[in-house]
């Protein structure tokens, strides 16, 4: 690395304690490679200065406030390094399914971080390879089994939106995105409908088409359409298309 | 499993109890009964020996009508039927063993003479029926008492256990780490307020270590420890930490079992708090009335905080350890109004005196 000004690491620090963020400031101050562009106190915060200010790397806390840092991960996309720092070594396994650079348990040594921080450079240097994959997939597998989804916070620009599942009525797969409705409302996510749908409890959501999940409380009646397809007709008037291997399931699901 | 089958020194016993039974018998159909004393003793000892098997069938039908909750009509029932049966069978026996000695030499005759002692034999015969229908039900209630025991001694155990798996798990490490990675921040910027941090941090420590042997302690104490905790916290979170306190000074010398609170604080703080961006409040009160100390922590938390790991692993622990320690004589309950958690316990207020 230079010193040159362009090169330099555009650093982000995430932590709701002054203290915490005060010992990362601390240890990157000894690197004249790394800028640190903000600091952040929440997920909200992080998600808008990760969108405005695009750093290179992240120091991320994992329990904050308002978004975690596997949340805000998600939102922000994987096109970085991130190194996730917290007192928690339980969430380490998880955070490497993410593809995080690296792991580092409170309370930090200087030569853990310099080393996590070595890691970091090669990641963005492009000598440590991960295959590419879009974060929200990767947040979807990286759940832990057998709980699934009981929010899903979906970004638009800098701010964030927090639908909580109960609140969803229905996702439809638009291009790479999934549209997400609630109470009226549509918002877009960068995520495949497939790996939403199993981030779902399949007690309450259903695949009822390629292209859509329903949440089965809002489904009022299933009128036939056409030859051999049919439509779920939601509590506010809305038609969905139900495929016929879809069909089957939701009156398999409705008979119970 | 029958309980004088299932060991033979019991068994034994037994039929060692029925010898005197034979000996009476002996009486009975050599005096009354007229039998010569050899046919007596021969006739009552094979008959005990037999009926002393035929008795121990009573504890079928006594387990299956227990004392207290059968009818009377019913008790009265099964077992004059089990005796009369009982008692049957007895004379059905007694007429085979009178044919089968009457072949022998010294028992001539024998068969005939004993056929008019029937009667005598069937009275007896009920009647040592009933007897051992008292006896198992003595035997059933020594066992149902010794059974109660062990349960009582179980539960103990039990509660003792739950007692000391919460204590291992309240001081939890993670604050522990929490803490010594403020402490490494200060040490370069304000190492004045490291020190400081350390102490606290220390003095906390020290006063939970020797908490775990104690039964209870006064809620002063518990609130102290809940003040060193916080002072250590505070240090942490700074403004977004609000400690507000109610307590009646009559509550201060109550007896509480020790850590009872610092977790429901510390959970406060960390699912609370910890969530807020601007902080907030966390309330204490205690007070006592009419022979019963009340306790409430509030605060304030996020209804849309992300979900957090272990979340009611320390309110579980707290509930377990009063039920343990109370039984009904406790009262644990949570509830959620808008963004204020309140968890509410009430507790018999004990003072020192009275607390083993």
């Amino acid at each position: 690395m230079t010193s040159d000004t362009s090169k330099k690491i555009r650093t982000l620090i995430v932590d709701d304690e002054d203290l915490a963020r005060q010992v990362l400031r601390e240890f990157l101050s000894a690197h004249p490679e790394i800028e640190i562009v903000a600091e952040c106190a929440n997920g909200f915060e992080a998600v808008k200065c990760a969108t405005e200010l695009e750093p290179d790397l992240l120091f991320l806390d994992i329990q904050m406030p308002k978004l975690d840092g596997f949340e805000v991960l998600e939102l922000i996309g994987a096109n970085r390094a991130v190194v996730f720092v917290t007192a928690y070594d339980a969430f380490a396994i998880r955070a490497f399914e993410v593809h995080a650079v690296d792991y580092l348990l409170k309370p930090i040594g200087a030569e853990r971080f310099n080393a996590a921080l070595e890691r970091a450079k090669e990641r963005l240097s492009g000598k440590l390879q991960t295959a590419p994959l879009p974060a929200m997939e990767l947040a979807a597998s990286a759940r832990p089994p057998s709980q699934y989804l009981d929010r899903i916070p979906v970004r638009d620009g800098t701010s964030v939106f927090i639908i909580p599942v109960a609140k969803l009525d229905y996702a439809e797969a638009q291009d790479d995105y999934v549209a997400l409705a609630s109470g009226g409302k549509k918002h877009l996510k960068q995520q495949t409908i497939s790996s939403l749908e199993a981030a779902l409890d399949p007690s309450r959501f259903l695949r009822i088409h390629r292209s859509c999940i329903v949440n089965l409380e809002r489904v009022v009646k299933i009128e036939p359409f056409g030859k051999d397809t049919h439509v779920a007709v939601l509590a506010g008037g809305t038609q969905l298309p139900v495929s016929r291997a879809g069909h089957a399931r939701l009156r398999a699901f409705l008979d119970r | 499993m029958h309980p004088i089958l299932a060991q033979l020194r019991r068994l034994l016993l037994y039929l060692l109890g029925w010898i005197p039974l034979a000996g009476m018998l002996t009486y009975l159909l050599a005096v009354p009964g007229g039998l010569s004393w050899l046919e007596a003793t021969t006739v009552a000892f094979v008959l005990c020996l037999l009926y002393a098997f035929v008795c121990l069938a009573a504890w079928y039908p006594c387990q299956a009508t227990p004392l207290e909750q059968s009818g009377l009509s019913r008790f009265l029932f099964t077992h004059v039927a089990g005796a009369l049966v009982a008692s049957g069978l007895w004379l059905f026996a007694a007429r085979i063993l009178g044919r089968m000695l009457a072949s022998l030499d010294d028992y001539r005759g024998i068969d005939t003479r004993l056929t008019k002692d029937f009667p005598l034999l069937f009275a007896t015969g009920v009647l040592l029926y009933l007897l051992a229908v008292g006896f198992h039900y003595v035997l059933l209630a020594v066992e149902a008492s010794r059974e109660a025991e062990a349960r009582v001694m179980q539960a103990s155990v039990l509660a003792r256990e739950a007692e000391l798996r919460a204590l291992k798990a309240q001081v939890n490490p993670h604050f522990l780490f929490n803490s010594l990675n403020s402490i490494s921040a200060l040490t370069t910027s304000d190492a004045p307020k490291a020190r400081e941090m350390c102490i606290l941090l220390g003095d906390f420590l020290r006063r939970t270590l020797g908490l775990g042997e104690k039964a209870a302690i006064p809620l002063e104490e518990e609130i102290s420890l809940i003040h060193a905790f916080l002072a250590v916290e505070k240090i942490r979170y700074g403004a977004r930490l609000q400690m507000e306190e109610k307590i009646d000074p009559e509550a201060l010398d109550a007896q509480v079992p020790p850590l009872l609170l610092q977790p429901l604080v510390e959970n406060a703080v960390g699912h609370g708090i910890a969530n807020l961006v601007e902080g907030g409040w966390i309330r204490l009160a205690a007070e006592r009335r009419d022979g019963e100390l009340s306790i409430v922590v509030e605060n304030l938390f996020d209804p849309e905080a992300p979900p957090r790991r272990k979340s009611g692993v320390g309110l579980a622990n707290v509930r377990q350890r009063l039920e343990a320690r109370y039984g009904n004589r406790a009262k644990f309950a949570t509830s959620v109004d808008g963004s204020c958690f309140r968890v509410a316990i009430s507790l018999p207020a004990e003072s020192k005196e009275r607390v083993p």
